[in-house]
């Protein structure tokens, strides 16, 4: 393992440490317990937005922090979920008095924590409401599993729900937007490598040089199946076909299509996969109204890619539109 | 002769039960690296040693104020879904046993039936699904059989250890059904429940530390 790092058990507070220094405009940083707030932070009057989730998917969730997003954003450790005990004072510090929506991924981990940290907040004075992010369409949804994983769509849950509390909805209509993209937003994914996490200084996963793994989630755990190697467009198709098989679009339906890095592909790649996409979903008839392509959910330095598909109202795109400016998304200021 | 189960063998329980997993934390890592995400030995690792720093600076006063002491550090240090579980275990086994000063076969079996109900109620999970509960529920009934036939505390802990390590060792064939496992389906067959694993040893820790001499 080569890692541009001090020691396995510091990267998490030195890597935010840096965060805050450089973003210094934006954001502030409170040590311990570990989180993220706006530099200014709470917003008078604003429902708070405030998310997080283990490290290793930067730029989420912190760089998503800052003005027509998040609030505030709790970094776990790699991979694992932060704890009760960081989650508490980043929600009583995002609120305003106008109430806190936590955005949390369909995760084992970050479910338990956040609905306990949930609980304390309430206990606390502060109106908290959940919107549970479950778009990972590789997983079938039933009794035999834990549900769908929430992977990159939270990134547009969490702009869109972060414009409708920045132009002053309450909490509930806040809480339903947010829902609102969650329901109409499909991903998939794949992975060309495994990462390292550093802790374990050995590869989280084991893949032949000529194997992919099709529908993983944000941490290269798998969904579907392995398959040999194939070419961009061949893997573009095999992650669509079930994105639009379970979001069932009809002809003429406006979409935003995101193609998200997992961190250790070149950005290069990531549009040889947009090209073949808008192809496809115009080819069935679909508008491409909006478009994100980037590395913003990633999987440390895991080579691979995710494609995620939101089924667009009027509204929503409003809301996309909307002014933002965080360090990791900034447009319309 | 085992010794009776005080606030002492509460703390040598806590205490054995961090060496055992800083021992085991590689292990763990691996069974976890396998079906999950590679960081089980790592989180419970960072939780009990958490644990020894509170225990050198404070006293609990009685059992449950040690298993409180574990719930609430397990929970703030943990993460994951380790941390709010074993938590509530520990959370649930401190009002179990309330204030008592020492604990006989009959409160023994029913703080670890409560941590057992705990788990249960956060995470959801049943025996079969391939999780923790695979080793906890045999422990309970079997320290309960235990009980009901005459055992001193100490011999209910070794019977629960030992229906434990049965338990972890009866996930290998399963597919799981909770937890970052279940995205696995049938690729999880074949390898140990890491939660299941890390269960077994707290327990065989917790018999251990009942067997010291005075």
């Amino acid at each position: 393992m080569k890692k541009l790092i001090n020691d396995p058990k510091t990267v998490v507070n030195e890597s935010v440490e840096g965060f805050g220094r450089a973003h210094a405009g934006h954001v502030k940083v409170n040590p311990e317990p570990l989180y993220v707030t706006r530099k200014e932070a709470p917003s008078e009057g604003k429902v708070g937005l405030v998310s997080g989730g283990g490290s290793g998917h930067e730029p989420l969730h912190a760089g998503f922090v800052g003005f027509g997003m998040l609030d505030a954003a709790v970094p776990g450790a790699v991979f694992t979920s932060p704890t009760p005990d960081a989650i508490i004072p980043a929600t009583i510090a995002a609120n305003s008095g106008a109430g806190v929506v936590h955005i949390v991924k369909n995760y084992t981990g970050d479910v338990l924590n956040f609905e306990t940290a949930a609980e304390m907040a309430e206990a606390e004075g502060v109106n908290v409401r959940t919107v549970l992010v479950n778009d990972d369409v590789a997983v079938e949804d039933s009794l035999y599993t834990a549900g769908r994983r929430g992977v990159a769509g939270t990134v547009l849950v969490e702009k869109i729900a972060g414009a409708a509390a920045e132009r002053g909805d309450d909490l509930d209509a806040v809480a339903a937007i947010g829902n609102r993209v969650n329901e109409n937003v499909r991903s998939m994914g794949v992975a060309l490598s495994a990462c390292t996490v550093p802790h374990a200084g050995v590869p989280s996963f084991e893949l032949a040089e000529d194997e992919i793994e099709i529908g993983i989630g944000i941490h290269g755990e798998p969904g579907r199946h392995r398959i040999p190697m194939e070419n961009a467009d061949g893997i573009t198709d095999r992650l669509l076909e079930p994105i639009l098989a379970d979001l069932a679009p009809a002809a003429g339906d406006k979409v935003l299509l995101f193609v998200n890095g997992m961190g250790g592909t070149p950005q290069s790649e990531l549009y040889i996969v947009y090209r073949h996409a808008v192809a496809v979903l115009e080819a069935a008839g679909l508008v491409v109204e909006r478009s994100l392509v980037g590395n913003y959910i990633t999987a440390l330095e895991m080579q691979g890619a995710s494609i995620s598909v939101l089924r667009l109202d009027d509204e929503m795109t409003e809301l996309w539109d909307a002014p933002v400016n965080t360090p990791a998304l900034r447009w319309g200021m | 002769m085992g010794q009776t189960l005080d606030t002492a063998w509460a703390v040598r329980w806590l205490r054995a039960s961090a060496a055992v997993i800083a021992e085991n934390r590689v292990a763990l890592i691996e069974l976890d690296r396998a079906i999950g995400d590679g960081d089980h030995g790592e989180n419970m690792d960072r939780g009990f040693t958490a644990i020894l720093e509170k225990l050198d600076g404070e006293q609990p006063a009685t059992p449950g104020a040690a298993f409180k002491l574990a719930a609430m550090t397990l929970m703030s240090k943990v993460g994951g879904a380790a941390g709010p579980l074993y938590g509530t275990a520990f959370l649930r086994a401190g009002t179990a046993v309330g204030d008592a000063a020492e604990l006989d076969s009959a409160t023994l079996v029913a703080a670890l039936t409560a941590a057992r109900d705990g788990v249960v109620a956060r995470g959801k999970a049943e025996v079969g699904d391939k999780t923790m509960i695979d080793a906890w529920t045999p422990a309970v009934d079997a320290a309960a059989a235990a009980a009901a036939s005459g055992e001193d505390p100490a011999a209910v802990l070794a019977a629960a250890a030992s229906a434990a390590e049965a338990g972890a060792e009866s996930t290998d064939p399963l597919i799981a059904h909770k937890g970052r496992a279940s995205y696995l389906a049938e690729r999880a067959i074949g390898h140990r429940d890491p939660g299941a694993v890390s269960s077994a040893l707290l327990l065989r820790a917790g018999a251990q530390a009942a067997e010291v001499a005075a």
